[in-house]
């Protein structure tokens, strides 16, 4: 290895300069091949006069997000505050759970299988039950939120806590640190990496485990204005409402990739 | 930086010529009739079979063997890392029942946490044995000048090069001032020419800060060269087969690698251990 990767630059080396690619550069192609792809789907609804209802042009679909603006901005807040409310209720009792598992051989014994089995079930399935039980509202689509999100994270997190390297255990014993020491200065940092695995997968499932909440039984939400508009042959609401969703999910991914660079930065770095 | 520039000869020559009568005159550690065993699924290992060890206060040891001679166990065995099956070891006349405050170990990999700066990486084993922060942090600015990271003390684990960060490591191990420095084959991850650099900064370093030393490798010039003596171990079961006392003269040179004396002292060893 070379001791003089850091060595500070002296002022008379001409350093080249590694040219980053620029965010316009970078986008560039992918949005090209956007705006092709939409030309093409406006050319054939048109060319073969397709009606509006079966497929609309992305013009009638325009149309249409700027007419109903208001109802869309309503049916996403809820499905945004849905799928909110499930992630962190899911974080707030996966991390804990984790916690737990790792430090007891004997919970980790028996709540696996369980947790197993609850994963294996498909939530598509355990929505109707919930809307029985608990009827219409907000709760039922929380719980299904909840419920997509809660294996990724609790086992992210779990497999994070016990990732620590030997050596850095060994060190530790050595030096007779106990329990609440190990835990904030090695555990949970070194498990913080995995901990954002599990978020990031877990935000992409909780919007469509609020879509799949709203399907089953619902007087608001996007999933519910795509089931409404589509059975009423408005199906340019229905693609905006689509559109919106796929956008609110990209957001939100992003959104704990930008959390995650600022909280873990030692595991981002590029 | 400006260890690395200097070159050999010139960072052993900080080593002080008198530093050898004080090895092997206080009886620090002692090793009595120690046994390792594990027990597994197709019956019972030997990891040690008994070992007999006495090492003077301020001497430095080298363990030398082949993979599975058990050198890293019996480290582990010291550090109280782990238990003995059977026999005692002694640290200062006590018998050892637990991890020691009086020790500090170095691994093969550094190991530093990376969302800790340099400077806080030292500094760890004092947070946890709840020291006097501000004297830690005055000592780990003297012994991270010591190793020559002077400068560094902010950056990041990932910044450093292999051999920076496992001079960090020395320091993170040397924070707490214990009196044994434990190290298991601290610089096998290491390129040779940081390697051999390294070994030298660790004999510059024990000139400095008094310490017992035990230091695991598997290189057998690494053992002679660095140690006061060598105790070749060999495998299944691990035991020690023979203890060279290298009576080289210090500061040690890396031209002492070439005389005959090296040559005897190196092919003892290889004959013990059987390589």
């Amino acid at each position: 290895m070379s001791e003089q990767t850091i060595a500070p630059a002296d002022d008379d080396f001409e350093d080249e300069v590694i040219e980053e690619a620029s965010w316009l550069k970078e986008s560039i192609a992918p949005l090209l091949t956007f705006a092709a792809l939409l030309l093409i789907w406006e050319a054939v609804t048109f060319y073969f006069k397709l009606p509006g209802w079966l497929l609309p042009a992305p013009s009638a679909i325009a149309v249409a997000f700027v007419d109903w603006w208001q109802d869309l901005w309503f049916h996403t807040l809820v499905t945004l505050y849905e799928t909110l409310v499930g992630f962190a209720l899911s974080i707030a009792l996966a991390v804990p759970l984790a916690v737990a598992v790792v430090y007891s051989p004997i919970l980790r014994k028996s709540i696996y299988p369980i947790l197993l089995a609850m994963q294996s079930v498909p939530k598509v399935a355990i929505a109707p039950l919930l809307a029985l039980w608990i009827g219409f509202g907000a709760l039922p689509k929380i719980l299904v939120v909840f419920l997509v999100c809660f294996f990724p994270i609790i086992v992210a997190t779990a497999t994070g806590l016990a990732s620590v390297p030997t050596p850095v255990m060994d060190l530790i014993r050595s030096l007779s640190a106990n329990q609440l020491q190990t835990f904030i200065k090695i555990r949970f940092p070194t498990a913080m990496p995995h901990i954002f695995v599990g978020l990031k997968i877990a935000i992409t499932f909780a919007v469509i485990g609020a879509v799949i909440g709203e399907f089953v039984g619902s007087e608001s939400g996007l999933g519910y204005l795509i089931l409404v508009s589509s059975s009423q042959a408005r199906t340019p609401v229905a693609f905006s409402a689509l559109l919106l969703l796929t956008v609110m999910s990209i957001i939100l991914y992003y959104a704990i990739e930008l959390i995650e660079r600022i909280a873990v930065p030692w595991a981002t770095r590029t | 930086m400006p260890s690395t520039l200097r070159n050999l000869h010139v960072v052993s020559n900080d080593e002080p010529a008198a530093r050898q009568s004080t090895a092997g005159v206080v009886e620090k550690i002692k090793i009595q009739g120690l046994h390792k065993t594990y027990l597994t699924k197709t019956g019972r290992t030997v990891a040690l079979q008994n070992v007999d060890l006495t090492i003077g206060g301020d001497e430095f040891i080298a363990l030398v063997g082949p993979s599975g001679c058990g050198k890293s166990t019996l480290l582990r065995l010291v550090s109280a890392l782990i238990k003995p099956s059977k026999g005692k070891i002694f640290m200062d006349g006590a018998p050892v029942t637990g991890p020691s405050h009086d020790v500090g170990i170095v691994f093969q990999q550094a190991v530093l946490l990376p969302w800790r700066n340099v400077l806080d990486n030292v500094l760890l084993p004092a947070e946890i044995l709840g020291l006097d922060m501000k004297k830690a942090k005055e000592r780990a600015h003297q012994l991270l000048e010591l190793v020559g990271l002077k400068g560094f003390e902010m950056r990041g684990p990932h910044e450093l090069s292999g051999g920076m960060q496992q001079r960090a490591a020395i320091c993170r191990a040397l924070i707490h001032n214990p009196s044994v420095l434990l190290m298991d084959e601290p610089f096998a991850a290491l390129d040779a020419l940081t390697r051999e650099e390294l070994g030298f900064e660790l004999l510059r370093i024990w000139a400095v800060e008094k310490k017992t030393i035990i230091f695991v490798t598997h290189n057998i010039s690494e053992a002679i060269l660095l140690s006061d003596r060598v105790v070749a171990m060999s495998p299944r079961p691990g035991r020690i087969s023979e203890i060279v006392e290298v009576d080289l003269p210090r500061p040690r040179t890396i031209d002492m690698e070439f005389t005959q004396q090296f040559k005897g002292y190196s092919d003892r060893v290889r004959a013990v251990i059987g390589h």
